[in-house]
């Protein structure tokens, strides 16, 4: 029988995980404040041009706004707030 | 909520659930948004979701309006934490295991067995539990952080001997990974400067990159197995998103050969002592340009390859010791000189330096906030010449055996950061 070995893990060590509630929802999008966040990779400006045009032909009762951060990959706190100041609702979009 | 493409699917899970959010509202259009058409475009909105099924737009609405479950309102809290030790069993079946969970770059590895790991401990006067660093694979991971005693363990695995290690904490300590997760498939380039170059036995001559050095060949895959491990993995699709990975990821470490370069050490020229040893680190590596230094061509030669190579990262331009004499008798009697004329030479057309999908998504940016020189840039009309890299942004160095005249141009070479190893003595 092979002769056993006793070895170190080689993982660091990752931070504790603590769950985190989701942002309570809408009931429904007719009437509220959608805001459209470019995320500025390479082109997400013209597939957000598309989303925005989506929701202007088939769902007009939204009010779509449009914003991006300052500079991508970065937090962009100003952007964060003028969301939560005016808006009821953000979509993310898009990478790569 | 977010949108992403959906070759990121796993990844974008993998991320909500270690924010603690694993049922955050995520849809899905197909891979690549990159150079498609408005139309193409209208057509990802207009289709179906790739990964989660059904309409994209629908999977929009109803993330925006689903009430939310008990599982959204409570996300989730683990711990994932591991033991020091793993549990006893053979060679085999140990080897086996690190396979299994990736813990090696499919290299056979040393097992860090509790006698191996304490022997390299040796190497360094700092405490196994004194903490090292944080990495992650990239922003938008979260940090996992490590010891002394789990880099020694990594070194280990690499096959690298305890004098070593200095190097390998150093470049552990600079909070660079050499394992980044970017779709580019950024390597980390290291370079050893000053008497620990010596003392260990690296190669700065013939055959320097490889592969004719104990020191240089372990250091390098030290770094690269121990960020893997230590900044919570580097896995195809989860924590590693490369699209065709990169070679100088599996060891990537040379020291200059300072005896023989006519110029000041490059740490020295970066504020270091000509006693002190330091390692400088470089992301980038993508690929690898090749040329001599010859009377009558090299500075086209060095201006059609700086153009050839991408604008988003200069270059670091390493020089055989022949070469960088010659250049020498030109005139170039100090490095920076050097730099100064290879970042002038430096032109591409405007077209040229903005199609590129790096210099649209970060440096763009930049320009639009203002940010010389890149909102000058911004102006140029298509076919104006423009400079490509401020001097900052190339690095010379000097390695090699003498036996040519020969350079290496590798594409990129952002200099990250340039560290003390003698504090890790």
């Amino acid at each position: 029988m092979a002769d056993k070995l006793t070895v170190h893990d080689p993982r660091g060590f990752p931070p504790d995980v603590a769950g985190k509630p989701l942002a309570p929802r809408l009931q429904t999008l007719e009437g509220q404040t959608l805001y459209l966040v470019d995320c500025l990779f390479d082109n997400s400006e013209v597939f957000v041009d598309q989303l925005d045009a989506w929701f202007k032909e088939h769902m007009p009762g939204v009010n779509i706004k449009r914003i991006q951060p300052r500079e991508s990959w970065v937090d962009d706190p100003d952007m964060c707030a003028a969301i939560q100041q005016d808006g009821d609702a953000a979509v993310l979009a898009v990478g790569l | 909520m977010a949108v992403h493409t959906h070759v990121f699917a796993r990844l974008a899970r993998s991320v909500a659930r270690a924010n603690g959010m694993p049922t955050t509202r995520q849809a899905f259009v197909p891979q690549p948004v990159v150079g498609r058409s408005p139309d193409e475009l209208r057509a990802y909105v207009e289709g179906d979701d790739p990964v989660n099924g059904g309409a994209f737009i629908q999977g929009v609405i109803e993330g925006l309006t689903r009430p939310l479950d008990d599982a959204d309102l409570n996300g989730t809290s683990f711990d994932r934490s591991a033991p020091r030790l793993l549990d006893a069993d053979t060679e085999d079946g140990l080897n086996a295991l690190f396979i299994e969970n990736r813990w090696t770059d499919f290299l056979p590895i040393v097992l860090p067995t509790e006698e191996r790991v304490a022997a390299m401990l040796a190497g360094t006067s700092r405490k196994p539990d004194e903490v090292v660093g944080r990495l992650r694979p990239t922003a938008f991971r979260e940090f996992w952080e490590f010891t002394v005693e789990k880099v020694a363990v990594n070194a280990v695995m690499a096959g690298a001997k305890p004098e070593y290690l200095p190097v390998i904490l150093a470049a552990m300590a600079s909070g660079m990974t050499a394992r980044s997760s970017s779709t580019t498939s950024f390597a980390s380039i290291a370079m050893v400067n000053g008497p620990i170059r010596n003392e260990i036995g690296m190669n700065g001559g013939i055959g320097a990159f490889g592969p004719y050095n104990h020191a240089n060949a372990t250091i390098g895959r030290a770094y690269s197995m121990a960020s893997q491990n230590l900044q919570g993995g580097s896995t195809p699709g989860e924590t590693y998103m490369g699209s065709q990975g990169n070679t100088y990821a599996y060891s990537a470490c040379f020291p200059e050969n300072e005896e023989r370069s006519p110029w000041t050490p490059f740490h020295v020229q970066h504020g270091f002592d000509a006693d002190a040893s330091a390692i400088t680190l470089f992301m980038g590596g993508w690929y690898t340009q090749f040329g001599t230094i010859r009377d009558d061509t090299w500075e086209d030669r060095f201006r059609v390859q700086m153009r050839a190579s991408d604008p988003f990262i200069g270059p670091i331009v390493a020089l055989d010791p022949l070469a960088a004499n010659k250049l020498v008798d030109y005139g170039f009697d100090t490095r920076e000189k050097l730099v100064e004329w290879l970042a002038e030479n430096s032109v591409r057309p405007a077209r040229e330096y903005w199609d590129n999908q790096w210099m649209q998504t970060l440096v763009k940016p930049w320009a639009v906030l203002g940010q010389e020189p890149f909102a000058t840039n911004l102006k140029a009309s298509e076919d104006d010449e423009i400079q490509t890299w401020q001097p900052e942004s190339i690095n010379v160095v000097v390695v090699g055996g003498e036996t040519g005249g020969t350079y290496k141009m590798i594409t990129g070479g952002v200099r990250d950061s340039i560290a003390s190893i003698d504090e890790w003595r």
